[in-house]
């Protein structure tokens, strides 16, 4: 009864060791429970990695990354050219438009404060948890109804993806920038502006940069958006976006459900693709990172 | 007097460098405003744009369970042909087998990395796992078509055996073809597995080193310790992690809908059988959404996606507080 009361961490002291071989075993149950567990998670990477390059590599090579695809998806040959260049213009545009307003809210976050900031931190916080496929409806409620499918309509649902990332990451390495260097620059007699422009940003600028590079490497992989608002466009390369407009994303989509198995060749090589150049990115910003003068200190 | 000479013109550097920092306050302000702004925009552009289709059959006709564009007419209001029931139930049933396979795998792996694998493996362990979030949902659709269902066929059969139990017996209904809510929902574990492991990191991280030190003072076993000394405490952390996590799982488009079967006419029988969720029967018919109030009743689907992606979030913030950065 008593060695019962006493089970557990607490039973050990008692002197009796009572179930000390069961409790032994219980741990090592679970220590070699959570190792599979561990090994099993990066086993499902290695397979998802293996699995895209090796059938990526049956057709991914020159003619794939310099042609479009023929005009009828069930042939052969042919390549995502034009996916490739439509998702540099959209994500592009997403660049453009997303880091300076996200840079400038961060700054508001950090540097000036008060209460709308506090709201602003919040609602950036709920804003990355909107479905990528509703803010491609709204930039079809707010501009492919005006303007049409367009490269710039799905820059700009890239943007609003990206938008909260940046604000998020951008906000986080502001807060890492010691205070005595704010100080230091206005106990000189510089503006706060100018403090914020020539101090404060320079120095968390390689953890800016980490961040927007891992918005941009998300935004290179949407799809969802991307279908309701650039709509894509197989057949030829488009340069202006102000017209629909493919992406690699929309092609490995377009291409991967059709029952073709020479479009399907083609999907594969654009998802490796796609992939190569997603964990470029990643892999880049964390090795910037890694360099950062400021720090998160893990 | 040198004094005055001195501070003239410091002072009216200082009034127009007080012009200019109130007009870079003033930017820096509208920029955050945006965030307000994309949010209340959405909210309202989505409700504009469904609102002909909610007038015209009333809001509360979405709700059963057929969904029959072709049925549609400009006049007729009833019954209505779009019917959002069948979505509600794919979208909680994936989320649910989605969060039923992650949330046990990431406490796991959390604990693993955290408190049991060798020092120099913590850093690359995490950052294999966050790799899975790197890797773009129709990335995840293609291999789950090619790579996973293959696989995942033998339990699927294996499951069908589970339908002569009562009550139970009814979510496993077969044949098992692939294509079904649980293919589904393995693949969304998969992609939300990244976001709820880096949270419970960093909530079992918060633990106290002296009280796991005092467990296994004591004599607790190392699994003890965890049991004692990081779990408890780490209850609340973990239910914000997965309601995240679920957050994640209702809006995740592409890969469920190129692994569903997008059978959009009823509420499937089961999990082995073919569906659709919110946001796949946006994906699949929105350009193509040619019938009298086609367009506008997907917007009614994105709008309550939207509501309850809004909840989901909401409450998930409140309980885990902020979570860092490069948990995107």
């Amino acid at each position: 009864m008593l060695d019962q009361q006493l089970e557990g961490p607490l039973s050990s002291v008692t002197g009796q060791f009572p179930g000390a071989r069961r409790r032994e075993l219980t741990n090592l149950f679970m220590h070699g429970l959570l190792l599979l567990v561990m090994i099993a998670t990066v086993g499902v990477l290695v397979w998802v990695l293996a699995y895209v390059a090796g059938q990526g590599l049956k057709y991914l090579g020159p003619e794939f990354l310099t042609q479009t695809p023929p005009g009828n998806p069930s042939e052969p040959g042919g390549g995502f050219l034009n996916g490739i260049i439509g998702s540099v213009i959209t994500t592009g545009i997403a660049t453009v438009l997303s880091v300076p307003a996200g840079a400038a809210a961060a700054i508001y976050l950090v540097e000036y404060g008060g209460r709308l900031a506090r709201v602003t931190r919040f609602l950036t916080d709920i804003l990355v948890g909107v479905p990528t496929i509703v803010t491609g409806a709204l930039v079809y409620a707010v501009w492919v109804v005006l303007f049409g499918f367009s490269g710039i309509a799905g820059g700009i649902a890239l943007a609003l993806v990206m938008l909260p990332l940046v604000i998020r990451s951008t906000d986080e390495m502001l807060r890492l920038v010691p205070r005595d260097l704010r100080e230091a620059s206005l106990a000189l007699g510089v503006t706060k502006a100018r403090t914020i422009l020539v101090i404060v940003l320079p120095t968390a600028s390689s953890g800016i940069i980490t961040g927007v590079m891992l918005a941009f490497a998300r935004a290179m992989g949407e799809t969802a958006p991307l279908l309701l608002t650039a709509l894509g466009n197989d057949l030829f390369i488009e340069l202006n976006p102000t017209k629909r407009m493919s992406t690699l994303s929309l092609q490995i989509f377009g291409n991967a459900i059709t029952g073709f198995k020479a479009a399907q060749a083609r999907a594969w090589a654009g998802a490796l693709t796609l992939v190569v150049l997603v964990l470029l990115f990643t892999v880049a910003a964390r090795l910037i990172a890694r360099r950062s003068s400021v720090s998160r200190g893990g | 007097m040198t004094a005055q000479t001195l501070l003239a013109p410091t002072d009216r550097r200082s009034s127009a460098g007080r012009f200019s920092d109130q007009l870079f306050r003033r930017l820096m302000a509208g920029a955050a405003l945006t965030v307000i702004v994309v949010l209340i925009a959405t909210t309202v552009f989505l409700l504009q744009q469904s609102w002909p289709s909610l007038t015209h059959y009333g809001p509360l006709s979405f709700f059963h369970a057929r969904w029959a564009p072709s049925e549609a007419t400009v006049t007729s209001s009833k019954p209505n042909p779009y019917g959002i029931l069948q979505f509600i139930y794919g979208t909680l049933m994936t989320s649910l087998v989605a969060m039923l396979i992650a949330v046990p795998v990431s406490i796991a792996v959390a604990l693993y990395i955290t408190n049991l694998s060798p020092k120099r493996l913590r850093g690359p362990l995490s950052s294999l796992v966050d790799l899975l979030a790197a890797i773009p949902s129709v990335v995840y659709g293609f291999w789950g078509v090619f790579a996973l269902i293959p696989a995942l066929g033998p339990i699927g059969n294996g499951l069908t055996s589970l339908s002569g139990f009562p009550v139970i017996g009814w979510l496993f209904q077969g044949p098992f073809f692939g294509y079904s809510i649980f293919s589904a929902g393995v693949v969304l574990a998969i992609m939300c597995l990244p976001i709820v492991t880096a949270i419970c990191r960093e909530v079992f991280d918060t633990a106290p080193v002296a009280e796991k030190e005092a467990a296994l003072a004591i004599g607790a076993t190392k699994w003890e310790m965890l049991r004692v000394a990081v779990l408890p405490r780490s209850r609340s952390g973990i239910i914000g992690a997965s309601i995240l996590g679920l957050g994640r799982a209702f809006g995740e488009t592409i890969a469920v809908t190129m692994l569903i079967g997008n059978n959009v006419l009823t509420i499937p029988k089961g999990l082995l059988r073919t569906g659709a969720t919110l946001p796949s029967v946006i994906a699949n018919e929105f350009t193509e959404a040619n019938q009298p109030f086609h367009l506008e009743s997907l917007f009614v689907v994105a709008f309550g996606l939207l509501v309850v992606s809004l909840l989901v979030n909401f409450v998930g913030k409140r309980i885990v507080g902020r979570v860092s950065a490069h948990i995107a």
